[in-house]
């Protein structure tokens, strides 16, 4: 029973007892316990990516009216291994007057950016990386490393449209890192925490997409933004610039690129549950064990990793100069007027029975004004259009 | 030695190492990308002095920020992007001779500094965010340099809209 509602804890001490018993220092083997476990958690993490571009490609197939991979095993399950031993067996190419080391560097940090946000997710009460206390700061500043990647991959290229896709990117993840940390830092007054341990904690009650449902909007569109998804796919547009900052990479160096980006989105559904759908709970069920809280989190994970292929596959891109005015002009306002919003209505009414459904209202409220105002300005847009366009009437 | 001491002389080595090829590359784009690694290295350095708030700012604003600012600007202002042209002017001896003056009054403040035999105080107990934020907004503490950064930041902000709104009426 031990084992069941502890499971870390109780691997840990039975190993270190075994390598103590070997005769291995304390010190020595519990290192060595913290690199097995390391070397496990990212082995589960890209075997689960094999697993994600399996579950991409079925998904676009039913959003597009069509079957997807269905020939190798059970409805295609194996596709992805074929795909891996085509990636690996590809001629590795390296461009003339590329930056030979940026270059080879670009793709680990790609995928870099991704693992080191598995250490701080919270899979279950007990079963988490580390319980840092900036975890919130730590997801962004891994987003960073991420930027940094494609910046390298754009560069080393030596490619014109590699680079104008670098550009792209950077623009919009510097952009949109505004809007999703102002939507972090709601949750983080809400919570008044910035460990995930302790965000998941102060959801025991009541999630926090009934406290906070614009922000989660905003975390949502800011995190496909970060992403690079379409609707913001600006950086791979492949009907402009050929395949943006990844376009001079072939075989396992662009698989890298293409596994970092399914393994983000599935960690940025894991995020969007953890930050706003409490985590590993589901009515009561995660108090069976911390094993079935890891479950419901990878499936409310999956769920959301689904949501995000949806709109992905379902809106077309968007134009840049549109992109960085919605983002500027629209999102950052309003995730900074919510985030105003919450901390009053928070102060006033804490501890208070009113606070989740005052917060709602205040939510649906701010949502309301904002639409109000966007409908009054696009009326004195238009009206000044046919101002102009109109011929002048002489007396 | 201590564990401590062996991390701390890894990371002091890159950053130090990793400074001196900030300067000495001819690339002006591995220039920026070395200065990358230095800023890791003191981010690192701040985690080991149980500061990772600041480690992690240190991270999200000099990497995330400023670093791919200064890639930005080089990106965008050389025509050639593989850059390896010669220095803009050749005042090797008067560097040599203000990092010497600094060196010098450096190692004067350091020797005359006693907190090297002290111990490092205890750090009070409980959650050292929540203590940072609650410095930042108390009167008797950090209140007025907070206030003053901000205001200094909002002058910036509106600086550029300003500057960027009149290039767009020219």
């Amino acid at each position: 029973m031990e084992f069941w509602y502890d499971p870390i804890t109780t691997i840990f001490n039975s190993l270190l007892a075994t390598f103590t018993g070997w005769g291995m220092s304390e010190i020595a083997a519990t290192v060595l316990i913290y690199a097995i476990t390391i070397l496990l958690f990212v082995t589960f993490a890209m075997v689960l990516d094999i697993f994600l571009v399996w579950i991409e490609r079925k998904v676009v197939a039913r959003f597009q009216d069509r079957l997807g991979p269905n020939r190798l095993g059970p409805f295609g399950i194996f596709q992805p291994f074929a795909d891996i031993v085509k990636l690996l067996i590809k001629e590795d190419i390296t461009p003339v007057g590329a930056d030979v080391i940026m270059f080879n560097l670009a793709p680990i940090f790609s995928m870099m950016s991704v693992l080191l946000l598995w250490a701080i997710l919270p899979f279950a009460p007990k079963m988490v990386g580390v319980d840092l206390n900036v975890a919130m700061l730590y997801l962004v500043a891994a987003g960073s490393i991420g930027t940094l990647s494609v910046i390298m991959a754009g560069w080393a290229s030596n490619n014109k449209y590699a680079t104008m896709g670098a550009f792209r990117t950077v623009a919009q993840m510097i952009s949109y890192e505004i809007p999703m940390v102002a939507a972090i830092l709601v949750v983080v007054v809400l919570s008044g925490t910035m460990g995930a341990v302790g965000i998941v904690e102060a959801q025991e009650g009541i999630p926090f997409i009934f406290y906070a449902p614009l922000t989660a909007l905003i975390f949502l569109i800011s995190a496909i933004a970060e992403l690079g998804r379409s609707p913001f796919d600006l950086n791979e547009a492949e009907s402009e610039i050929v395949a943006g900052f990844h376009t001079e990479y072939t075989g396992m160096k662009f698989g890298l690129f293409y596994a970092g980006e399914l393994l983000h989105s599935f960690t940025f559904g894991g995020f969007i549950a953890l930050l706003f759908f409490g985590g590993h709970r589901f009515f009561g069920l995660e108090n069976l064990g911390p094993i079935v809280g890891a479950i419901i989190f990878i499936l409310k994970a999956i769920f959301f990793y689904w949501v995000i292929m949806w709109v992905k596959y379902t809106v077309p891109r968007i134009r840049v100069d549109h992109m960085l005015a919605f983002n500027w002009k629209f999102l950052t306002p309003l995730a900074f007027i919510l985030l105003m919003v919450t901390a009053l209505v928070g102060r006033l009414l804490m501890d208070s029975l009113w606070l989740v459904p005052a917060l709602f209202l205040s939510n649906i409220f701010v949502g309301w004004m904002t639409v109000l105002y966007l409908k009054s300005h696009e009326r004195k847009t238009r009206e000044a259009e046919e101002a102009k366009s109109a011929p002048v009437v002489q007396h | 030695m201590t564990t401590m001491q062996v991390l701390f002389l890894f990371f002091a080595a890159i950053i130090l190492g990793s400074a001196i090829k900030v300067v000495t590359t001819k690339k002006m784009i591995h220039a920026a990308f070395w200065l990358v690694v230095a800023l890791f290295g003191i981010a690192a350095l701040y985690a080991m002095l149980n500061a990772g708030f600041l480690a992690m700012v240190q991270i999200v604003v000099y990497v995330g920020a400023i670093a791919i600012l200064f890639i930005f600007a080089v990106m965008l202002t050389r025509k050639e992007l593989l850059d390896k042209g010669a220095a803009l002017n050749n005042n090797k001896t008067i560097a040599a001779l203000i990092s010497l003056v600094f060196f010098g009054g450096l190692l004067l403040l350091l020797t005359n500094w006693s907190g090297f035999t002290k111990m490092a105080p205890d750090l009070p107990e409980g959650d050292m965010v929540a203590k940072l934020g609650e410095a930042l907004v108390t009167p008797n503490a950090y209140l007025l340099p907070f206030e003053v950064a901000s205001v200094l930041l909002l002058a910036a902000l509106i600086g550029a809209v300003y500057v960027a709104n009149e290039a767009r009426s020219e």
